[in-house]
């Protein structure tokens, strides 16, 4: 690996810290909630270590655990994880020319939404050492977390699980607002974003849909009408 | 409980749809897209997938909607004054942790 290859997976690494630490506790609670529903040890970490995903994982285990189709469980991932594809096309512009073909495969594997998050955060185009880096402690902090969880049992204090479950929120909003403070039509993004999450989410008349929609449809109609009344001048969408 | 086999069937369906809901748009977009439209959509879709992710769901990501309140002003805070993700993320956890306390105290 060259000096500057080694310099780029560094900066990375060090930018995916965070998130392997917040993988921690919630594959941990994934690896109890597994273990409790009867699984044996190796079902929860297998499943962890080829999904890498929380929301669409939980959501397997309540369709396994009721012994429900693959038909079943097929439409519950496809539900649930579409916004990936929303996730990964905005990262498919993100992405430098020394990123290749068969690069994309892997990186492809863990594109999580904190992944996607910190990746799209960064100023410019991000290289493939930068992504192999960024991926590399939210793989580990999720393979470990979950294997932890099934194999230990109970051991974190509820009180300070509870108080980490906002950590993953946190990171989110330092994502999102200091661009927010130079470019004015981000902060409209997201207050039409959030808005219409909190409608969506609470009023009975669409309480059948699923977060996993939810969150595809507000981010359709949110950056449909920034695109829309705020187009970006050609080098700042870069950015 | 399902057996063994399949338990297989099951983690396999799961992980060749997510892999491929990731994978499609990332090998088949692999050259710049130059149309405008497109790309001011996505360069808003990272601030519209975080911001409907994270509220309402960070009211309930905590044992109160109270404690998660304070958490939230204590995130919005110091991500205005720019810190660190890891200071952001650490900071709301201790303001939710102390909250909870004092909560139950009372």
């Amino acid at each position: 690996m060259k000096e500057k290859n080694f310099l780029q997976y560094k900066l990375g690494f060090r930018d995916g810290v965070p998130i392997g630490l917040g993988y921690f506790s919630v594959a941990f609670t994934f690896g109890l909630a597994a273990m409790a529903m009867g699984l044996p040890l190796w079902a929860p970490v297998l499943i962890s270590l080829t999904n890498v995903t929380s929301a669409g994982q939980f959501a397997g285990l309540t369709v396994i655990a009721a012994l429900g189709s693959v038909i079943e469980i097929v439409l519950s991932q496809l539900i649930i994880n579409m916004r990936y594809a929303l996730m990964s096309l905005s990262l498919s512009q993100k992405l430098d020319g020394t990123v290749r073909l068969r690069d994309r495969f892997l990186i492809a594997f863990i594109n999580t939404d904190e992944v996607f998050a910190v990746a799209a955060g960064r100023p410019g185009e991000v290289g493939r050492w930068y992504m192999f880096g960024l991926i590399t402690a939210p793989y580990l902090g999720w393979g470990l977390g979950t294997l932890c969880g099934a194999a230990a049992g109970d051991i974190m204090p509820d009180s300070l699980a509870a108080a980490l479950g906002i950590a993953i929120y946190g990171m989110f909003l330092a994502i999102i607002i200091p661009p927010a403070k130079k470019d004015r039509p981000i902060v409209g993004v997201i207050a039409i974003a959030v808005v219409l999450s909190c409608l969506l989410q609470w009023a009975p008349v669409f309480a059948g849909l699923g977060s996993g929609f939810v969150i595809i449809i507000c981010t359709l109609v949110a950056a449909t009408l920034g695109a829309w009344l705020c187009p970006v001048k050609e080098d700042a969408a870069d950015a | 409980m399902p057996d063994t086999m399949q338990l297989l069937i099951y983690i396999g369906a799961m992980a060749l749809v997510t892999y491929l809901i990731r994978l499609l748009p990332l090998v088949l977009f692999t050259k710049k897209i130059t149309n405008r439209f497109v790309k001011s959509f996505l360069y808003y879709v990272p601030y519209a997938v975080l911001g409907a992710m994270t509220i309402p769901a960070i009211f309930t990501s905590t044992t109160y909607v109270a404690s998660a309140a304070v958490g939230l002003a204590v995130a919005v805070f110091f991500a205005y004054r720019e810190k660190s993700l890891l200071f952001v993320a650490v900071s709301a956890s201790t303001a939710v942790f102390v909250a909870e306390r004092v909560i139950e105290f009372f």
